[in-house]
Parts: C-alpha cells; sequence; structure tokens
C-alpha cells in the first residue's frame, strides 16, 4: 500500500512546502472525490471513495509537522495501524520536581477549591508549560526534522529515539496543562467545548 | 442523468430548488400560488394530512395534531428531548432508542413527518418543472451527528426520493456565494436557523470549497428567542390577570391552545423587533385582552443568553482551524434568526468586520444545495466542497474510555483502521461500541451503534487479528467493514443503530408511502384546495360585516354571489373548480379589501399600529427556512 508520502509524489522527508501540499492536494481532490463520480457505476464509485478517503487522510497527517513526526516514526517502525502507534506520554526529567508540586495543588484544588494565591501560582505553572510545550514542538519540527532530512541510515536510529522522546515529552506536557486549565476552569466560552485530549 | 433537486429541510420552512440549465444559476420553485417557503408543519386531521400553509393554520385550532419543528427531533432519543417537551402541544413518547409522536390518533417517527414536507416538495417541483423528480440532495445543519443524518436520509428515502448526498447547510450556502464569486479568501458562515445553529470557516480558492473547520449547536435557534419571550409572557400574564385567570378551567401553561397562541404571537412580536423598536402584542383570550408594549431592548435581554451561546462554538473553530478572528475575510449570515439585530451586533464584534447578507438568508442553503446537485449531475464540474465531519469519532476501551480514530474537522471522506482481537479462548464474537462527540467517556458522547463481529474461528485468546476500517462517506455518514486478516475473509457485522430506524422500519416505511401515495396525493390537494377556500370565505364575510357599508350595493351583489358559488364548489371533490372560485372571489374582493385597508389607515391616524390592525389575523411575514 501507498504511505502517505507516496501519495503526493513526495520523498519521505520532514520538510514540506505546505503551499505546494495543498496544491497537490487540490488537484488529487478533483481526480478523486466521490462527487464527480455520482453517475459512475457502483466499482467506480468505490474506487473513487477510497482513494479520497486516502487523499484526505494523508493530507491530513502532512500538513501539521507534529502528526508528519508521529507518522514517521510509525512508518521506520513498520506499523501499518494506528495499534501500539499512542506514545506513552513522559515527564520532561527537568521537570519531575515540578510537576510533583502541581499535582499536589491540584488534589488540594479538586478537594477544597481555589483560593487565589493557589489560582496564580497554578496559572503560572500553566504559563510555564506552556511555553515549555511550545519549546519542545519547535524542537521536534525545528532542528531535530532538519537532523533527520540530513541524515544517513546510521545516525536515524538514534534520532528516531528521540523523536519518540520528545513526542512523549509533548503528550505529558499537554495532558498536563489540560488537567491545570480545568481545574482553573477552561477558557471563556470554550469550556464545553475542548473536554476532549485530543493527540 | 435524470435532474437532482436541491432540498432545504428546515426547522421552520423548507424550501426546494434547482440550476436552470437556461442560465446556469440556481432558483427556488413556487408552489402554484407563488410562495417559496414551505412552513415545515404537518397536521393530522381527520380528513387527512395536511402540510405547509394549510397545517399552519391548523396550529390554533388543532394543536395537539399538528407538528412543528419535528427537526429538532430527528435522530433524538427521549432522553435528549425531554426538557422540551413543553414546548410542544402533541405527545412524544420514548420507542426502541427514537422517539415517536402521537398526533391525530396516529402514531409517525420523527421521519415519517418529514418526508411528509418532503414529499410535497417533490411535487412542487415535478408541476413546476413538468417531469418526475427522483433524485435531491438535502442540507442539514453542520453539526448533525450521524444518528441525525440517518434520519434525514430515511426521511428521503420514505418521500421516495433518492438521496444522493447529505450536504452542509453552512457549506451549501458558501456554494451559492460562491457561484457568484462574491467572496473569496477565509469565509465564515455563521448559520442561526429556527432550531440549529451552526458555524463554519472555510478557504474559497479557485473553485475549492475547503470547510477548515466546523462547530454549532443542533439545539440552538430562533425557536429558542420564541420560548424565552414566551415564558415571560406568560409570567407577565400570570401577574397582570390574576384574578380572571383564576376562573380557568385550564391552566393557562396547560392550555395547548392559549400556548401556541402566545408563541406565534411571540414570534411575530420577535420577527416586528427586527425592524422597529417596539411594538404591541395583543391577545384576545375568552376572559380578557392581554394588552402588552415589548422594546426592542427589553428582547435582547431575554435573548442575549441565548445568542451567547453561539460564540463559544465560534471561537472554537476559529481554534480548531488555527485561525484568528482578523484572518477572516468575510463573514456570511445565513438563516431567518440573523435577522436579529443582537445576532449581528455580536457576530460584528466576535469577527471585527460588518456580517455581509448579498443573497436572502431564507433561500441561500435551498440555492447552494441546487448547486451541490448540479455538481452530481456533472453540470459544474470547475467547483469542489470538500466537507468536514463535526465530531470526532472513537470506540469505547476498558474502563469506559473512548479512543478517537477520526478526529473532528477531519476532511470527508476518509477512513480509519483499527485491529481487534479476542480476550477469551474460543471467543467468537467481539462487541464493538462507537460513539461520536469531544468528550473523554463514551457516557459523555453520542453513542451511535453496537457492531458484533461474528463467526469468528475458535483460537486462543489474542490470536485473532479483525481489521476494522471505519469510513466516514461524503454525507458524513459512518460505514463499518471488518476482515479477518489470517483467513483474509470478511467478518460478519451485525450493527445495531442506538437512535434510529432499522433496515425493516424504513422499508416498511417506504412500502407504506407508496401504498397510500397516490390517494395520499389526491386526497391531500383537495383538502389544501377546501382550506384554502374555507379561509378565504371567512375572511371575506368578516370583511363584509366590517365594510360591507363602504361599497355600493352591486359590488356588495357581485361579492355575495362569489361567495355563494365558492360554497357550492368546496362541497364538490373538484380541486381545480374549488380553486378557480377561490381566486374568482379573490378577485373580486380586492376593491373591498382597498376600501378596508384604507379605512383602518384613517383609523390608526399614523400611530404606527396601522400594520397590527390590518394584520390581526394575517400570518407574520415570511421567515426563512431555519
Amino acid at each position: 500500500m501507498t504511505d502517505h508520502f507516496e501519495v503526493f509524489g513526495l520523498p519521505r522527508r520532514l520538510a514540506i512546502d505546505v503551499d505546494e501540499l495543498q496544491r497537490r492536494f487540490y488537484a488529487l481532490s478533483r481526480q478523486w472525490h466521490p462527487d464527480y463520480y455520482a453517475g459512475a457505476p457502483p466499482e467506480v464509485q468505490a474506487r473513487a471513495l477510497e482513494q479520497s478517503a486516502r487523499v484526505n487522510a494523508a493530507y491530513r497527517t502532512l500538513r501539521d509537522p507534529i502528526a508528519r513526526i508521529e507518522y514517521l516514526v510509525q512508518l521506520e517502525e513498520g506499523r501499518t495501524t494506528r495499534e501500539g502507534a499512542t506514545v506513552r506520554p513522559e515527564a520532561p526529567p527537568e521537570l519531575l520536581e515540578e510537576m510533583f508540586e502541581i499535582q499536589e495543588a491540584l488534589a488540594e484544588a479538586r478537594a477544597g477549591g481555589l483560593d487565589e494565591a493557589t489560582r496564580r501560582a497554578l496559572e503560572a505553572q500553566r504559563d510555564r508549560l506552556r511555553a515549555r510545550l511550545a519549546e519542545e514542538e519547535a524542537r521536534l519540527t525545528g532542528p531535530l526534522a532538519a537532523a533527520w532530512d540530513a541524515a544517513d541510515a546510521a545516525a536515524r536510529p538514534a534520532l528516531l529515539e528521540a523523536f519518540k522522546r520528545g513526542l512523549a515529552t509533548r503528550a505529558y506536557l499537554r495532558t498536563a496543562i489540560e488537567d491545570l486549565e480545568r481545574a482553573l476552569g477552561a477558557e471563556e466560552g470554550t469550556a464545553d467545548h475542548v473536554a476532549h485530549r485530543r493527540h | 442523468m435524470s435532474r437532482i433537486v436541491g432540498i432545504d429541510l428546515g426547522t421552520t420552512n423548507s424550501l426546494v430548488a434547482f440550476v436552470d440549465p437556461k442560465t446556469g444559476l440556481p432558483r427556488v420553485i413556487p408552489d402554484a400560488e407563488g410562495r417559496v417557503l414551505l412552513p415545515s408543519v404537518v397536521a393530522f386531521t381527520p380528513e387527512g394530512v395536511l402540510v405547509g400553509e394549510p397545517a399552519k393554520r391548523q396550529l390554533l385550532r388543532r394543536p395537539e395534531a399538528t407538528v412543528y419543528s419535528v427537526k429538532r427531533l430527528m435522530g433524538r432519543g427521549y432522553e435528549d428531548v425531554k426538557g422540551e417537551l413543553r414546548y410542544f402541544p402533541f405527545v412524544i413518547e420514548p420507542a426502541d432508542g427514537i422517539v415517536r409522536l402521537r398526533v391525530g390518533g396516529r402514531e409517525v417517527t420523527p421521519p415519517e413527518v418529514s418526508a411528509i414536507i418532503l414529499k410535497a416538495l417533490k411535487e412542487r417541483a415535478e408541476r413546476y418543472l413538468g417531469e418526475p423528480v427522483e433524485r435531491a440532495v438535502i442540507t442539514v445543519p453542520a453539526y448533525f451527528n450521524d444518528s441525525q443524518r440517518q434520519a434525514t436520509r430515511d426521511a428521503g428515502r420514505i418521500a421516495g426520493l433518492d438521496v444522493v448526498r447529505i450536504v452542509n447547510e453552512p457549506t451549501a450556502a458558501s456554494l451559492a456565494y460562491g457561484l457568484h464569486r462574491l467572496h473569496e479568501g477565509i469565509i465564515a458562515v455563521y448559520d442561526l436557523g429556527g432550531g440549529t445553529f451552526d458555524i463554519s470557516l472555510l478557504r474559497v480558492k479557485d473553485g475549492i470549497f475547503e470547510v477548515l473547520a466546523t462547530n454549532g449547536d443542533t439545539h440552538l435557534g430562533g425557536d429558542d428567542f420564541d420560548r424565552a419571550l414566551m415564558d415571560w409572557l406568560l409570567e407577565d400574564i400570570e401577574r397582570q390577570h390574576r384574578r380572571e385567570l383564576a376562573g380557568r378551567p385550564v391552566e393557562l401553561a396547560r392550555d395547548p391552545e392559549a400556548l401556541q397562541e402566545l408563541r406565534l404571537a411571540a414570534e411575530a412580536a420577535k420577527i416586528r423587533l427586527s425592524s422597529e423598536e417596539r411594538t404591541t402584542l395583543t391577545l384576545p383570550f375568552e376572559e380578557f385582552t392581554y394588552r402588552r408594549e415589548i422594546t426592542r431592548a427589553e428582547l435582547e435581554r431575554l435573548i442575549e443568553p441565548i445568542v451567547a451561546r453561539t460564540l463559544g462554538p465560534c471561537r472554537q473553530a476559529l481554534a480548531d482551524a488555527g485561525l484568528r478572528p482578523e484572518q477572516v475575510d468575510a463573514v456570511v449570515l445565513v438563516g431567518g434568526s440573523t435577522r436579529v439585530p443582537l445576532v449581528r451586533r455580536r457576530v460584528e464584534e466576535l469577527f471585527g468586520k460588518p456580517p455581509r447578507s448579498q443573497l436572502n438568508p431564507d433561500e441561500v442553503v435551498a440555492l447552494g444545495a441546487a448547486v451541490q446537485a448540479h455538481i452530481l449531475a456533472g453540470g459544474f464540474t470547475d467547483m469542489l466542497l470538500l466537507d468536514v465531519t463535526p465530531l470526532s469519532l472513537g470506540i469505547e476501551t476498558l474502563g469506559g474510555v473512548v479512543s478517537v480514530l477520526i478526529p473532528r474537522n477531519t476532511t470527508i471522506p476518509t477512513s480509519a483502521r483499527e485491529l481487534f482481537t479476542t480476550s477469551v479462548d474460543g471467543q467468537t464474537v467481539v462487541d464493538l461500541h462507537v460513539v461520536q462527540g469531544e468528550r473523554e467517556l463514551a457516557k459523555d458522547c453520542r453513542s451511535l451503534a453496537r457492531f458484533e463481529l461474528r463467526g469468528i474461528d475458535p483460537m486462543p485468546a489474542g490470536m485473532p487479528k479483525i481489521e476494522v476500517t471505519f469510513l466516514i462517506d461524503a454525507n458524513g455518514i459512518l460505514q463499518v467493514t471488518a476482515r479477518e486478516l489470517r483467513t483474509g475473509k470478511e467478518a460478519s457485522i451485525e450493527v445495531r443503530p442506538t437512535y434510529g430506524l432499522t433496515e425493516a422500519d424504513v422499508a416498511r416505511m417506504i412500502e407504506e408511502s407508496y401504498q397510500y401515495a397516490e390517494a395520499d396525493v389526491e386526497a391531500r390537494l383537495l383538502i389544501e384546495a377546501r382550506t384554502e377556500a374555507d379561509t378565504v370565505m371567512t375572511h371575506v364575510r368578516r370583511a363584509l360585516r366590517q365594510g360591507g357599508h363602504l361599497v355600493d350595493a352591486a359590488e356588495r351583489a357581485r361579492i355575495e354571489a362569489a361567495l355563494e358559488e365558492l360554497a357550492r364548489a368546496r362541497e364538490s371533490a373538484d380541486r381545480d373548480l374549488i380553486r378557480e372560485k377561490t381566486a374568482a372571489l379573490n378577485r373580486v374582493t380586492e376593491h373591498l379589501a382597498e376600501v378596508l385597508m384604507d379605512a383602518s389607515l384613517r383609523e390608526a391616524l399614523g400611530t404606527g399600529r396601522a400594520a397590527e390592525i390590518i394584520g390581526g389575523e394575517a400570518t407574520p411575514p415570511p421567515r426563512g427556512a431555519e
């Protein structure tokens, strides 16, 4: 089966020109979208549906730099379905102590509500974690991705491990930020709409 | 290929449109009287079923037998709608996951009621186009879940339509705008109808309409404005007329007829307050007449929290699309409820630019549906709509936690594959619970269906590898297939939809509708003609009583004669004759109507209440398909 890079005729590289990706996505959509096959025989319709679904899945994955890395790791490890793809969240070592404090404050908040000082402290923590998350994502999609594209076969296993550690840290930070946001009462107006943990 | 029409099946009104091959432009199709909006109201009378205007006129006379806003019940379970039962005068009962309505001595499901509306539109299109219409694109709110979409498709099938595509209302609207090349770039479509709210963000470029994110609330709309005002009025009436009310046999809040009267008056006042700063509401009850002036500011205080509920979804859609409000190039308003000034103000504040509505917000969705129909028929080849699934799709895993397979705002069609295995030696059946929604726990999401994978060869636990493919098609509807990987054989799947009709139900309803189709159409057209005749005669008789002295004897005699002829024609079964005589009576009373109007205007002495006096019995101004 063709992989997401092959769907767009792209090499398996992390650097992707998103404007070019969008142009190819539109062209492939014009070629395969079921709308253009409404009058076709059922087997042709079924093929269009399948191709179109494949194009959409590939586009969704490749246009997002983080999803692109997750997919690359999955491809390199030879997995074909999502099974086992979920990264186990892992705390960044330098934050372990801080996370312990946050968990304690959260437990207190859950038990007895938030006083003003705790709220301010938790808000500060949340902002620090957000900054750390942005940093981790920048590292993954910036220097690490560039290193992968430049690396030879021998250097790649180490980079794959680095990606996995980075993704694990990212997953951990996202969960922690969400816990904090929930405790603080989610952002104005979006409370009911962001309860889900996205990956 | 035969023609495909576009249908906007709205909460309040429905429309049908087609693309005129001569101009290449979409047009809404009027009925024989030139009206394009078909009120989404169905009345089950002893004489037969009525739909549209004639049904709407039954609302006050037979509230318990007249169904409106049925769209709010489509694809819903009893638990979902329990909270709003008191707003419906007909009986709603739980029935196998869905709800059933008991109206006028009949039991019907929401898709069957919708099918009656769709059939009326189908007949309207056939009469206008002079050819059979068998295929349609039907619009649904973008935020409709799988069950609500399936219910809509079932309704189409029961109405004898091949539903070629279910398309989202805001995206349909964007197609209508796109055809006119009105807006390119990043477009926000804010669609507030009678019962549903959607926000969709699109990138429109070179004929491609790519939806970036969508959000909404399928239980939020103009109906809720009416209800807020109605509850407020009810309280006010009870306060002002406590003494008169004490003698009533039925409590006001439990009197279906009074409540209908109140609902319609509230709706009409709301509509007037979109163009006027204040309006007076007059409600004649048997014991007293309730009069009350309402200002726009008062209405706005009542509906402010409802309008505010649309802003959260807007912000979420922006966040999902990775956009800031100022990156949106144009905001387009769709749906009759966007005529409310407060709605426009809040939208402008959020996006920082005045919203636009160059195309009629009542018609734009139907026009867009016709455009999509024309694309599917191979007519427009340069336009393509890339829509998304509004809700995340997942399966329930251990501990009731949802594992997301397809996140919300994924372009459709799309698919996801997942491997399943057995947990006990020799297990031959695996259960899957598929849900839709954004919450972490399956119990907080919308249950779509339970799937049973059967016929797995008995093997030690964990050995079988069953690959299940979840495919969301271009209608936003889920299809599931499964394959045992070792043997490569298709696994059999039994689907038990949580909310919705079974295949057998739909098949039976289609059969029934065929059986009664011919007779139904004839009977209904006759009833409609008779109802129309009755209404006109009532109006004329009242006009004669009020203003007969204002015209000369000869004219009175002509009117009396026309009345007589219509009364005779009404008793025949010849609906063409009834229509002809109705039209004749209308013509002969034109002058009397003018004279009466002048007289009332003079009486009103320009106090701004003229419209109210004249419009005492008239229906409120047309509202959109919502």
